[in-house]
């Protein structure tokens, strides 16, 4: 493979996998905060 | 009995028989990083062993660097088996709180959009006649956190450990210089003004248990080359958050990130021999880290510039510059960038958010390097 063959296809990919993955986990972040909703009773667990 | 005496006196003088210049100026280089350490602060915690490990190996016939030489057995026990910088990912992971992150976690984009450097160093590498894997070692400096420069590194190419390694911490340590410049040109007087409302989104004990665990198993399944990487960064988090583990918690982040930080100095400090690191080669690679750096920068505000086009203007680009991985020291500088042309604007927590989401960036896209060039069966 010659070296800008290698060097797109890394940059390409390596910046889209890479966003691809944080939006990902940005998507579960939120899925995992609507399952798992912060209780009030947490800030009064907090406080005493 | 005379030539017993000769012999003697030569073996107290080998060192100075066989101290060349080279020599010289490598002692001084090893002295100028501890004092950068010690009176610039300029991240002493690893400029300082590197530096002691420097004037070390760089000691004619000490042979600190043989086959059983002292700082050879953790280079070769530690970095090469990179155990070293996945122990120190534990004790990131530990001290890291990734809570502003989770309470806003579409700005985890801008820890993607901060990395960006590194493709962008790779191919200026490649053009700079760099070989491909040297490439991938010197643009892994873009990621802006030492332990992944040093882990992609010593996978790829050993022989420029120190000079990345070197390169990473120093910058990592001038972000407060580097920054500002870029962030100010590359934004109008208008969208620095921009006063971003505060996120009232509080999380669960729950949610911040769940997110090291599931931030594992996934980023893992699609970048598996970087599972070590990520698993690491995790499991301390996940220690800190359980709250069920706090000796594990505290030796992660005490004394075993201690230890290993100051063992994986010296063994780095170790590579910068003479007659490896005094090459036009090292001044590259310190030229193309700034560079990896400073696109980070830009493609990060950049990104922040798309990000506040696309909300209406809520959001103000320069916490942007904050996607990158060197925690938190980019967010205070958007913090008092933007205090400079708004008294009213308060960017810390939200430049907080996009820091993490840079800590795990950096790792994310290592991780996702890693698989492309295994992929490409490129391993190192």
């Amino acid at each position: 493979m010659d070296t800008w063959t290698f060097g797109w296809t890394v940059a390409l990919i390596g910046m889209g996998g890479t966003m691809l993955v944080l939006w990902s986990l940005s998507l579960l972040i939120l899925l995992i905060k609507k399952i798992f909703p912060y209780q009030s009773q947490e800030t009064e667990m907090q406080k005493s | 009995m005379e030539s017993a005496i000769v012999s003697g006196l030569q073996g107290i003088l080998l060192g100075v028989i066989n101290l060349d210049v080279q020599h010289i100026v490598m002692i001084a280089v090893g002295c100028t990083l501890v004092w950068l350490g010690i009176s610039k602060g300029y991240e002493p915690l690893l400029l300082l062993p590197i530096g002691f490990g420097a004037i070390l190996v760089n000691i004619p016939q000490a042979g600190m660097m043989d086959e059983h030489g002292f700082l050879r057995f953790f280079y070769d026990n530690g970095v090469l088996t990179e155990i070293f910088p996945l122990l120190i990912f534990i004790g990131i992971g530990a001290m890291t709180d990734f809570q502003p992150l989770l309470e806003n976690p579409k700005i985890i984009l801008l820890g993607a959009a901060g990395q960006f450097g590194i493709f962008l160093t790779l191919l200026l590498a490649l053009a700079l006649g760099f070989d491909k894997l040297d490439a991938v070692a010197v643009a892994i400096i873009g990621a802006c956190d030492g332990p992944t420069a040093i882990y992609v590194s010593s996978k790829f190419a050993p022989h420029l450990l120190g000079a990345v390694s070197v390169a990473a911490y120093s910058y990592m340590s001038l972000v407060p210089l580097i920054q500002p410049p870029i962030m100010r040109i590359l934004t109008t007087d208008k969208e620095r003004k921009i006063v971003m409302g505060v996120v009232k989104q509080p999380v669960s004990k729950t949610t911040k248990i769940i997110f090291p665990v599931v931030v594992t198993i996934v980023a893992s399944i699609l970048a598996p080359l970087g599972a070590a990487l990520i698993g690491t960064v995790m499991l301390g988090n996940l220690l800190r958050e359980s709250g069920v583990v706090d000796r594990l918690r505290s030796a992660s982040e005490n004394e075993i990130a201690n230890i290993v930080t100051l063992l994986l100095g010296l063994a780095i400090g170790g590579t910068m021999q003479a007659d490896k690191f005094l090459r036009g080669e090292t001044l590259l690679v310190l030229a193309l880290g700034l560079i990896a750096i400073c696109l980070d920068t830009a493609v990060g505000v950049l990104f922040g510039k798309l990000m506040s086009l696309l909300t209406g203007g809520k959001i103000n680009p320069l916490i942007g510059a904050a996607g990158i991985s060197a925690f938190p020291m980019s967010a205070r500088v958007v913090q008092v960038e933007g205090q400079k042309y708004n008294k009213k604007s308060y960017l810390l927590m939200h430049a907080m958010s996009a820091n993490a989401g840079g800590q795990i960036g950096s790792v994310i896209a290592a991780a996702v390097m890693l698989s492309v060039l295994k992929g490409m069966g490129i391993t190192g």
